[in-house]
């Protein structure tokens, strides 16, 4: 590249080929979905699903490069923390869809007679779960581990005290894979099906998003507390870590929301 | 004006084919990415219609029979009605037109190309994403095309469901047809909807100095608002479908009343998108009008201000006003009243829009070329559309309008002639921008004539047809349909050949067209920072910042 004259602090990127691999991994893991559920085994979607990591980890390395190089500046952190706001902003209306759907038929159950008389909630014949047992436990350690990520941010932004900030990192991780765990005890145990009744579909697709995306957040954590180890994030330049702190308390606050709405009164 | 070394003329272009195009970073580069695959996919999906215009033109059933799909007729064999080809060509007209044509050609392409010039921006805020967006985009679009040519319902290809995909039916529909096409929707909606989080960091973050929100131009401001829908809406549309795929691939039963779901609660989360979605499609149109107005009146553009708070407006209410696609499912009194009072009062923002169009227009000297014809139909068109929309928002008249052929003909009116017309204003107001050569103009004079009066011929007849009670999504009608139904295929023969004619329009303009020397070709009213850079723009465009003098002609307004 030609060195040009600028006057601006953006960074401008140089042509990478991250994006279109990404993309033909994303077509191979969807196309190869559609073939595994129509009984064609999951080769195909599995390979998709290793290009699309691979891509992740690649391009998400060389932005962890381009940060200790220098490209983010003042400017170009402010534009990051933008990013990602909008994309939670945008998984929030993700989950708009599930409690829509949980409210609907939760409000409005459909019946026999149905619009003319609702129907009851919960169905007939769904034993839910007592929200004041292991879902109240869940909802504390996931608050705790928030809790936690939140000191490990004051500790590194206000004392740069990177032995407490890793120990909050740990903490949170630890408790946010202990909340999976419970999680899935708790699936094992339902005495309500997947398939085939509307009680069921509501409550795990919105429980198993929410447990998925608690799984991408204890991740992204947890590459956190890798950097952390390998020395990176100072108290001025730390997106990586904001953003998945951020993506942490958005996981929390929708938990919130399914315990009181689909655990509670729900049930 | 800016000399060259400013911009960065002296700069050679250094990358080869693939470099440039396939792993680009280039806002501008990636733009024209996007006009070139969506102009692609348009002819497909318009040649759709040319066969299911040729199908509709007589009553009886002539060209898609069950014997096999013909293209002559042929009456000494037999012909069955093949109603799933039928059916399979309105759905992927549909979904094609909505998620890969209009929004990648007028988001994608116009936002890219001039969101970050006119606010003086040396790139996006996240170029990489950038190029993510349009390879997601072709990504969804080889899923939509692959859902097409395999297995689906009867037993043939393709899905031939609407392009809506309304349970039961998308769930009862066989193959895999329908869940490459869900999955198609997936991905190009996240690709539109990083896209939304590019342009809306951009927009906020990376403007010129001095370039405060509200002097920020029409265009760019269409582009945010735009965004800002993309981004609210699309994920429910996701959660909505992928509902849908659990529902045909793991027996879940949201939308089956035998599990205790409701079809209903489809429509009700489809259409929370898919109103925004109408707006999504037409609000950068509305930008581009704004600008080739403006420029071919010689006046600035009336009313800036209001101009910017009813797009604002139009993007507000466009969320609460969904159930107006749904007055026959069976709402309460109270629900349709709410509904269609909502959606009554967008007519006032988007009336404040028409007439500060026509204020910029009056007492101007107005020069009809090319872009300005274009921008002109458009606001007749528009209109017209706009005004059957408020005809149909009333939920007693919408009980005799509703799935005719009158409702066709509305949403054609907005977005046929609506975005369409104002993606060819776009196209060749900026053509010599970006491009660096000039149409001849009367070649874009004649295809405006052409399509004008083609695409007027194909919907204006169907208002007639909606009114005598002709339902949508037949293959076939009884003879007292056949006048209009006739004129209306030859209208719609007559836009597909004004298209044909645009395709060589664009290539003989990319070899043989006038040069263009000056940066500027239009006239002082064209005064947005991407008037002050060559044609077509060099690689990277304003690594130093402009200076507020080069765009802030406040006392113009």
């Amino acid at each position: 590249m030609m060195a040009h004259e600028k006057n601006h602090d953006y960074h401008i990127l140089t042509p990478s080929v991250w994006p279109l691999l990404g993309a033909l991994s994303g077509f191979i893991l969807f196309f190869g979905a559609v073939l595994y559920f129509h009984d064609s085994g999951p080769w195909l979607m599995l390979i998709g699903l290793a290009g699309v990591l691979y891509v992740m980890f690649g391009w998400w390395s060389e932005v962890v490069e381009e940060s200790h190089v220098g490209d983010h500046t003042p400017v170009v952190q402010i534009g990051l923390r933008y990013g990602v706001i909008f994309f939670i902003m945008s998984e929030v209306m993700f989950f708009a869809a599930w409690f829509w759907s949980f409210f609907k038929h939760a409000m409005y159950p459909m019946g026999p007679d149905s619009p003319l008389v609702d129907g009851v909630w919960p169905p007939v014949g769904i034993e839910t779960f007592d929200p004041w047992h292991l879902p109240l436990i869940n909802t504390l350690i996931l608050l705790l581990s928030g809790t936690a990520a939140t000191w490990a941010h004051h500790a590194l932004v206000h004392e740069n005290n990177r032995k407490d900030m890793k120990w909050g990192l740990i903490i949170a991780i630890v408790l946010g894979a202990f909340f999976t765990v419970l999680q899935i005890y708790e699936y094992s145990h339902a005495t309500f099906g997947f398939s085939g009744n509307i009680y069921g579909a509501n409550f795990f697709m919105a429980t198993g998003f929410h447990g998925f995306h608690v799984l991408v957040g204890t991740i992204f954590l947890f590459i956190c507390l890798m950097r952390l180890n390998a020395g990176h994030f100072t108290q001025k330049n730390h997106i990586g870590f904001e953003a998945a702190a951020w993506y942490w308390h958005f996981v929390d606050v929708v938990w919130l929301f399914l315990f009181a709405a689909v655990y509670i009164w729900g049930a | 004006m800016a000399d060259a070394a400013i911009h960065g003329h002296d700069h050679q272009d250094t990358r080869g084919f693939f470099t440039r195009w396939f792993m680009s970073t280039n806002h501008k580069d990636i733009g024209i990415l996007y006009l070139i695959v969506s102009a692609f996919i348009g002819l497909i999906s318009v040649s759709f219609t040319v066969y299911m215009r040729m199908e509709l033109m007589n009553p009886g059933v002539q060209y898609m029979c069950l014997e096999g799909a013909r293209f002559l007729v042929d009456n000494s064999t037999e012909c069955t009605p093949n109603g799933h080809l039928w059916n399979v060509m309105i759905t992927y007209h549909g979904i094609l037109m909505m998620f890969f044509v209009v929004i990648p050609a007028l988001f994608g392409g116009f936002g890219n190309y001039l969101m970050p010039l006119q606010i003086g921006a040396p790139d996006m805020a996240f170029p990489r994403l950038n190029n993510l967006s349009f390879w997601m985009y072709v990504a969804g679009t080889s899923l939509g095309v692959a859902s097409l040519l395999s297995p689906g319902g009867n037993g043939q290809l393709g899905s031939g469901v609407g392009w809506v995909l309304y349970p039961p039916l998308s769930v009862n529909e066989g193959g895999m047809s329908m869940d490459l096409a869900i999955f198609a929707v997936h991905v190009s909606g996240a690709s539109s909807i990083l896209g939304a989080i590019n342009m809306i960091t951009t927009f906020l973050n990376m403007r010129a100095p001095g370039m405060t929100l509200f002097k920020v131009p029409l265009f760019s401001w269409s582009i945010f608002v735009t965004a800002w829908l993309i981004l609210l809406s699309l994920p429910v549309l996701a959660g909505a479908i992928t509902m849908l795929l659990t529902d045909r691939n793991f027996g879940t039963t949201f939308f089956d009343p035998a599990g205790g779901g409701d079809p209903i609660l489809y429509q009700h989360i489809l259409w929370f998108f898919g109103h925004p979605e109408v707006y999504i499609i037409i609000l950068p149109g509305f930008g581009i009008i704004s600008h080739v107005i403006a420029t071919f009146s010689r006046k600035p553009i009336f009313g800036y201000l209001p101009m910017v708070w009813a797009m604002i407006a139009i993007g507000v209410l466009g969320f609460v006003v969904w159930a107006h696609h749904m007055y026959t499912v069976g709402l309460s009194l109270n629900q349709q009243s709410y509904f269609m009072l909502a959606t009554m009062v967008i007519a006032v923002p988007t009336g404040v829009k028409v007439f500060s169009w026509i204020a910029t227009m009056w007492g101007g000297s107005i020069e009809f070329k090319t872009p300005m014809l274009w921008a002109f139909g458009f606001l007749f068109l528009f209109t017209v559309g706009g005004v059957t929309g408020v005809v149909l928002s009333q939920a007693g008249v919408d009980r005799a309008y509703h799935d005719t052929y009158y409702v066709v003909a509305h949403f054609h009116y907005v977005m046929s002639l609506g975005a369409v017309f104002a993606i060819f204003a776009g196209i060749y107001f900026y053509f010599g921008k970006i491009t660096g050569r000039q149409y001849p103009e009367w070649a874009g004079k004649l295809h405006f004539w052409a399509m004008f009066i083609g695409a007027n011929l194909t919907f204006f007849p169907q208002h007639f047809l909606g009114r005598q009670g002709m339902p949508r999504r037949y293959i076939d009608y009884p003879e007292q349909f056949a006048q209009w139904n006739f004129w209306s295929s030859i209208g719609a023969f007559l836009s597909f050949a004004s298209f044909i004619f645009f395709i060589g329009i664009v290539a003989y303009t990319l070899r043989k067209g006038a040069k263009i020397t000056e940066n500027n070709y239009w006239n002082e009213y064209a005064d947005t920072l991407e008037w002050t850079v060559s044609c077509p723009p060099p690689e990277h465009t304003f690594e130093i910042l402009p200076k507020q003098e080069d765009w802030d002609h406040s006392h113009n307004h």
